[in-house]
């Protein structure tokens, strides 16, 4: 076991358990429940809402699986990658304050709540609820499952045993303190993932003679590597581009996103924080993928895609910045899995249990149901994950589509346009859903692009024409928005 | 999107509405400018290329360049056109 990597690695866990359970206080002093658990109050500074933003969305496959694809596919990953500056500004604009408007009046907590209040139907609830569980649980144990091999491969121990070293260190705090804890370890685990590409860009640009050098080594072993169209060529601009959707615009239609630009304190903090996002999804993104192509002529020969990020850290770096900069994926993929948690746990105990099951249910019973329901979910995935399959990437992918197809028209229509209503949500999401799995089962890259774009483009339509053709039925019904 | 649909006695919607058409401006600017770049000057043959700092031209300007680009956008578009707006009613008078 290499010690020096560890420690460093131990150290930041150790922090970070205990910011967690220091913020815990809050959720004990508040006097309500469920928007502290939830929601942390809505009470984010700036600064904190672009951090808990920016190391929610960058997870596991920024930090594993992205770089891994830049080693293997060269600069025109990069290029792909960079569709993801304009999350940095387009949720929160875009959401912005008509939704933290309206997100208070409704007094909602949770996404769900929002498409409640919004389009007054059990339906749009029951299905949006079934899909966030469904979907949010195979990317958490997508992460779950990265967090445990990044674990397994630094110390060497055996794959269960770092599962469960990750698990615990994750769901404590979790479970104690709530939104604000896991908001509070983002910033710090965003800025972990700053500073550690940064220092893991400059250390293989060293490591490999500057960028020239580097540049025409990868010249040297493929012409490809160098151009925008991948290792084979075969990266077209349609595809590349239609990446804007998947992990650009369509990011404001993930629930785990979404609840955050609800979290905020004032119109000062939002305008912060997106500059301060923008700058520091941009900034991860490049240095990250710019670090696995410039891997590629220093370690060539890696066949894991996911093991090039920890195997050129400890290769360039000393071995105890080795360990401070692996503790960037870790923290990417500990604040994805904690948002993703008290995500899904928001929407079984608000959404499920405190809406149709037990609406009376007492302040106390909300807070010990809270906190088991998140225990019991996060066993639940950590079992799923004993037996991982083999492409996080894929999984994760998979699960951000298939929620992007199902909520962003119920949620931007819900916002912008009355004329949307509960039968347009439901024939959207489920339109949306069935069409995204079926392209990606057999038909995937409709047109030459990722199948999301088809599927939002159907879902869409769907949304607008059913929302007018029910408009005689609907009368009377939406008038609770304005 | 249209107008006569918003309540028009809560003028914060109409500052939230331009708001984020701000935010689809810049998304659209965004892809023209990377690209625009990346293909235009990408698609010849790699032996032509021209650096800049050791990378590509098309990567520095779409990638790198086009980054800054839009932090700078970003940051005049917050500065310039994002109104404070208060998001409780009663928030009026203590929190400003």
């Amino acid at each position: 076991m290499n010690w020096q990597v560890i420690l460093p690695l131990l150290l930041f866990l150790v922090i970070v358990f205990f910011v967690g359970i220091w913020s815990a206080r809050h959720v004990k002093s508040s006097d309500s429940f469920l928007q502290e658990y939830f929601l942390g109050g809505r009470s984010l500074g700036g600064f904190v809402l672009a951090m808990t933003l920016v190391s929610t969305y960058g997870s596991a496959s920024s930090f594993l699986s992205g770089p891994g694809a830049a080693y293997n596919q060269g600069l025109g990953w990069v290029l792909l990658s960079m569709t993801q500056v304009a999350t940095g500004y387009f949720v929160l604009m875009v959401l912005g304050k008509k939704f933290a408007i309206i997100t208070r009046k409704y007094n909602a907590v949770t996404i769900v709540d929002f498409l409640k209040e919004r389009y007054q139907s059990k339906w749009v609830v029951i299905l949006s609820a079934i899909s966030i569980i469904i979907f949010l649980f195979s990317a958490m144990s997508a992460q779950w499952i990265g967090g445990g091999r990044l674990i397994q491969s630094l110390t060497g121990l055996p794959y269960i045993t770092a599962l469960f070293i990750f698990t615990a260190s994750v769901l404590i705090y979790v479970i104690i303190g709530g939104f604000r804890a896991v908001a509070i370890t983002d910033t710090i685990q965003g800025s972990v993932m700053f500073l550690g590409t940064l220092i893991l860009l400059v250390g293989v640009i060293i490591a490999g003679g500057g960028i020239p050098a580097i540049i025409s080594d990868l010249a040297a072993e493929n012409p490809n590597l160098i151009t925008p169209f991948g290792t084979n060529a075969d990266l077209t601009p349609q595809y590349v581009s239609s990446f804007w959707v998947l992990v650009g615009v369509g990011v404001v239609a993930l629930p785990q996103i979404a609840v955050r630009a609800m979290s905020y304190k004032n119109s000062r903090s939002l305008h912060r924080a997106i500059v301060i996002s923008t700058v520091v999804v941009g900034f991860i993104m490049l240095n990250m993928h710019l670090i696995g192509v410039f891997a590629r002529p220093i370690l060539p020969g890696i066949e894991v895609g996911d093991t090039v990020m920890p195997l050129i850290s400890m290769e360039v770096l000393p071995p105890w910045l080795a360990g401070i900069v692996l503790a960037a994926p870790m923290a990417a993929i500990m604040s994805t899995v904690n948002a993703l948690l008290i995500l899904v746990s928001s929407t079984v105990v608000k959404d499920v249990y405190i809406n149709y099951i037990n609406p009376k249910v007492s302040e106390v019973g909300i807070r010990r149901l809270s906190m088991g329901v998140t225990t019991i979910l996060g066993v639940i995935v950590v079992l799923m994950s004993l037996n991982p399959p083999d492409l996080i990437i894929w999984l994760n992918l998979f699960s951000m589509g298939g929620l992007e197809s199902a909520f962003i028209w119920p949620i931007i229509g819900g916002l912008y346009w009355s004329k949307g209503n509960k039968y347009g949500a439901i024939a959207s999401s489920v339109v949306g859903i069935v069409f995204y799995i079926i392209f990606e089962t057999y038909y995937p890259q409709p047109f030459g692009m990722h199948s999301v774009v088809s599927s939002i483009v159907l879902a869409f339509i769907a949304y607008v024409s059913v929302s007018l053709s029910t408009q005689k039925k609907d009368r009377g019904l939406n008038n609770s928005f304005n | 999107m249209k107008k006569e649909d918003i309540d028009k006695n809560d003028y914060r919607f109409k500052i939230a509405n331009r708001e984020a058409l701000v935010g689809i401006g810049l998304v659209i600017f965004n892809f023209i400018w990377w690209f625009g770049f990346a293909y235009g000057l990408g698609g010849q043959d790699p032996n032509k290329y021209s650096y800049t700092f050791g990378l590509p031209n098309w990567f520095f300007y779409s990638c790198v360049v086009g980054f800054i680009v839009m932090i700078v956008l970003v940051f005049l578009a917050v500065k310039f056109f994002f109104v404070d707006v208060p998001f409780e009613e009663d928030e009026e008078n203590e929190d400003k």
